[in-house]
This record gives C-alpha cells, structure tokens and sequence, in this order.
C-alpha cells in the first residue's frame, strides 16, 4: 500500500479534486449508459404489451 | 441506335458542367446569398472590434478562413437537391449515365459558384483586416487550394442526407468534423506569413488533402448517391 | 462448428444473451482490480505528482475511443461488402459506446491537464483530433437518427463510418508528427518508457474497459435485434 492514512488517499497529494471529479465523471458516464439500456428496455417492453393490447 | 453521336467522356463532363452552372444560376439568389454571406460574416468583425488594427490583423486568417468554411457550407444542400427533387437524379442513376462524372461536376460547379468567389474577393475584404500584400496572397492561395476540398467533402455531405429533413444543420454536423483540418491548415499557413515564418508546410498538407479528397470524395458520394436514392 | 450461423441475427441474439453477463462480471472484477493497484499500490509520479493517476481512466478510454471506432467502421465494411444486417447492428450499437469513452478521455485528460501543464485545455494536434473524433460519433449517430428507413440510415451511415475512419490515425500519429504539448507515446512495442506496475494497472483497467465494452454493446446489439424483429413481426400481424 502507497498510502500512509485514508485521507492522505483521499487527498491525493493536494490533486484530490482533480483525481476524484474524473474519476466521479468517468464512472458517472458509464452508469448514465447502462441506464440507458435498461429504460430502452423497459419502453421497449412497455411498447410490446401495449401492441398485443391492440392486436 | 446507328447514327449515335460518339461522345467523349470529356465533353460530356463538359456538358454535365455547363448544365450545372446554368441551372444554379437560373436560381442567382441562391448563388449571391453565399457571396454576400461571405462579406458580410467576415465584415462583422471589424465592426464589432473597433479600430484595433492590431487585433484584427491577428485574428483576420481565422475569422476570414471560418467566415469561408461556412459560406461553403450554406449552399451544399442544393448541390444535389434540384436534380433530386424534379427525378432527374434518379433517372440518371438508373441509365448508363456515370454517376461518378456527374458527381465530380456537381462539386466542381458547386466550386464555382461558392468557391471560387470567395478566393476573388477574400484579399478586398481582408484588407479590412489591414493584411498586407503577402499576407493577402497567401490568403487567396490557402482558400484557392482549400475550397476545392471543401466542395469535395461537402458534396460526400450532401449526398448522404439527401431528402432529409433538418437539412443543413445535419450536413454542417456531418461535415464539419471533416472539414477542421482543412480549416487548420489554411488558416494555419496564413497565420505563418503574419508571423514572418514559411508556410510552404501549411500549403503541402492543403494540396495533400485536395489530392486525397480529389481521388476519394467522387466515388463515396456516387456510392452515397446511389443509396440515398433507392 | 459452423460459426457462420452466428451471422443471422436469430441465431447470434441468444448467444449474446448468455455471454453478456460473463463479460460484466469480468469488467467489474478487472477495472475494481486494475483501479486498486494504480490507485493503492502503485507509487507517485517523480515530476507531476498523484495526480498521475488520472491517466489509470484517461489512457485506456483514449485508446478505446479509437479502437472502438476502427472496429465500427470494420462492421461498417463487413455490413456493405456482405450486405449483412447483424454487422450493420453491431456498428450502430458500438457508436454510443465509443462516444462515451472519447469524452472520458478528452474530460479526464483536461483534469490531468490543469494540475500537470495549467490548462484544461489546448488546441494541439491530438487533442483537436480526439475532439472531431467526438464529432464525428455524433455525426454517424445523427446521421442514423434522421432517417427512418432502415436500409437507407445502415448503408448512409456505413459510408460516414468509413470516411471519418481517417482520423484514427491521425490522432494516434499526431504526437510523433507534431511538435505537441501531449506527452508522447510511452508505450510502443519494442518497450515502454513507464514503470512496470504503471503499465500493468493500465493494462488491466484497459482490459476491463474491453470487456465493459463487449457487455454494453452485446445489450444494444440485442435490443436493436428485437426492435428490428418486432417491427417485421407488427406489419405481418396486421396483414391478416
């Protein structure tokens, strides 16, 4: 382990912001996607039940 | 079917030019529009700075290389759009027309109609910007090898979003990522001249992509065409 | 094992449905390991500091940005060569991912910028390239969201693909070829200029981001397929 104490990590030698709002965005990006997916699943199953209603 | 004409391929690119011209200029609005743009964009600038000479001197090859880029982009809608609308694109693609040569010609009318202008009268124009004699030479050179790539990339633009609704904004989206390096490199190599260095490199990778766009943009927008219209 | 089969959407649809949940797990399991040992093992950077450690994202969603494009505009060439709709879906589903990783890059690499060199942001070679690159995935994006039929919008599309395809080398030159601001290449393949651990954190995360990839973009294939077939399935129901 690099690091003394959690928040030295956290600190990040002073760049912790930098470091940490990345990271946030990165991670943030690729749950935005996967949500994504599911609620175009979701409508897509939504969209299916209504058809059979019609049919 | 004996007493057919042999025609050569180039005087039918001839003719296919001359068709072109004429009819974009039975529409001059159209045609003017683009030009007077040209003027007035880039004439915005001076009047929104004021008399800093210096900073308009600084900013002129970008503002006057944009103002360009985006004249260029005003009119390739139409470059395909008449001939789309009345079937004339259809029937030509389904006879044994090349549609490469008729591609080819409708971007090097679109040249000269949007084009061509523009390297005419940019130097006039960037005497506002209080360019000098070099600079304004390297100007019209830069937009003289830059615009033909321009037309060439724009007409791949035109004719995949032929017929589509939100026409030129989605060719703009579709163009412009394309269209950046030209723009860098043009304004680039004026912006070497304001600073006294060579811009014989800016001027090499401008005539390296006309020569690439040259070999390539007929072809993709002849095959562009024949998808957008089955 | 005849694979071929694999290429009509039916056949490929199921396979998908079972491999998804493997890559998941993997991706999970391979960036949580790879982010550990850059983040906790891994020593700091002699010159600029902790805030190295960005490049742990930065430089494997780079490198997905473009290999994600090139593999694109391959299904993009496997869809007009064979006039295969399955590679025509698989191009059309990669596109969203490959634009969320080049804003990771271009977002993560303006957060290293500022601490490293004092700017978010410059318009060198590179990153004015990775930028149209951006440009370019919503461009085939929007180009597919303006027309309706289908044939039409995968063929179009196809096309753009393969024009914009340029820019990938461009952009993994553009440090070799300019003078530029952005670090040059430290790894190539007769070495790597970077400590061993560095590169193996990177590596691994990358991997992880490969496997991310395959898990989103196999879902996407999979909701296109049904998208596609309930489409066909609504117009012969109303025949009768």
């Amino acid at each position: 382990m690099y690091w003394e104490s959690m928040s030295d990590f956290l600190h990040m030698g002073g760049y912790g912001l930098y470091v940490w709002v990345s990271f946030g965005i990165t991670f943030a990006s690729m749950a935005v996607e996967i949500y994504m997916l599911r609620s175009r699943r979701l409508s897509n199953e939504a969209s299916n039940e209504k058809i059979k209603g019609l049919l | 079917m004996n007493n057919r004409q042999k025609i050569s391929a180039l005087s039918m690119m001839f003719r296919i030019l001359k068709r072109d011209i004429t009819v974009a200029w039975r529409r001059r609005s159209d045609v003017m529009s683009v030009f007077f743009f040209f003027i007035i964009a880039a004439s915005l600038f001076p009047l929104g700075l004021g008399v800093d000479l210096k900073l308009l001197h600084s900013i002129a090859p970008s503002v006057l290389w944009v103002a360009a880029l985006l004249s260029c982009m005003l009119s390739l809608p139409r470059m395909f759009e008449t001939d789309h609308v009345d079937g004339t694109l259809e029937q030509l693609i389904i006879s044994n027309q090349p549609i490469l040569l008729v591609a080819m010609m409708k971007m090097l009318a679109h040249w000269v109609l949007s084009g061509l202008p523009l390297v005419l009268i940019a130097p006039l124009i960037g005497l506002q910007f209080n360019l000098n004699m070099e600079e304004l030479q390297m100007l019209a050179l830069s937009l003289l090898l830059g615009t033909p790539t321009l037309s060439l990339i724009g007409g791949i633009g035109a004719a995949l979003t032929l017929g589509l609704r939100g026409g030129g904004v989605l060719i703009a989206l579709l163009v412009l990522p394309l269209y950046i390096p030209v723009l860098v490199f043009g304004s680039g190599a004026v912006n070497a001249v304001t600073m006294g260095m060579s811009a014989s490199g800016g001027v090499a990778l401008l005539g390296a992509v006309l020569a690439l766009a040259l070999i390539f943009a007929p072809l993709t927008a002849s095959y562009a065409l024949k998808i957008s219209v089955e | 094992m005849n694979l071929f089969k694999y290429a009509s959407p039916q056949t490929f649809y199921p396979l998908a449905g079972k491999l998804i949940l493997w890559f998941a797990i993997g991706a999970a399991i391979l960036i949580l390991v790879g982010l550990y040992i850059g983040l906790l093992v891994a020593p700091t950077d002699f010159q600029q500091g902790d805030s190295y450690r960005i490049i742990y994202i930065h430089v494997p969603a780079a490198w997905f940005s473009m290999f994600l494009y090139v593999v694109m505009a391959g299904y993009a060439i496997m869809g007009l060569t064979f006039n295969a709709k399955l590679a025509y879906m698989m191009a059309k589903s990669i596109a969203p991912t490959g634009a969320m990783f080049t804003f990771v890059a271009l977002i993560t690499g303006a957060f290293w910028g500022k601490p490293t060199w004092g700017a978010w942001w410059v318009w060198d070679a590179r990153l004015t390239s990775e930028l149209i690159l951006l440009f370019l995935y919503i461009g085939y994006m929007s180009l597919q969201a303006a027309i309706d039929d289908t044939r039409r919008s995968d063929r179009a599309s196809a096309i753009l693909a393969i024009v914009g395809v340029i820019n990938v080398p461009i952009i993994y030159f553009s440090v070799k070829w300019w003078n530029t601001l952005h670090q040059g290449s430290s790894i190539n393949t007769s070495g790597s200029s970077m400590a061993a651990i560095m590169l193996q954190a990177m590596l691994i995360v990358a991997i992880g981001f490969w496997l991310y990839s395959t898990a989103v973009i196999l879902t996407r294939v999979r909701r296109e397929i049904e998208e596609r077939a309930r489409n066909t399935a609504w117009v012969n129901e109303t025949k009768e």
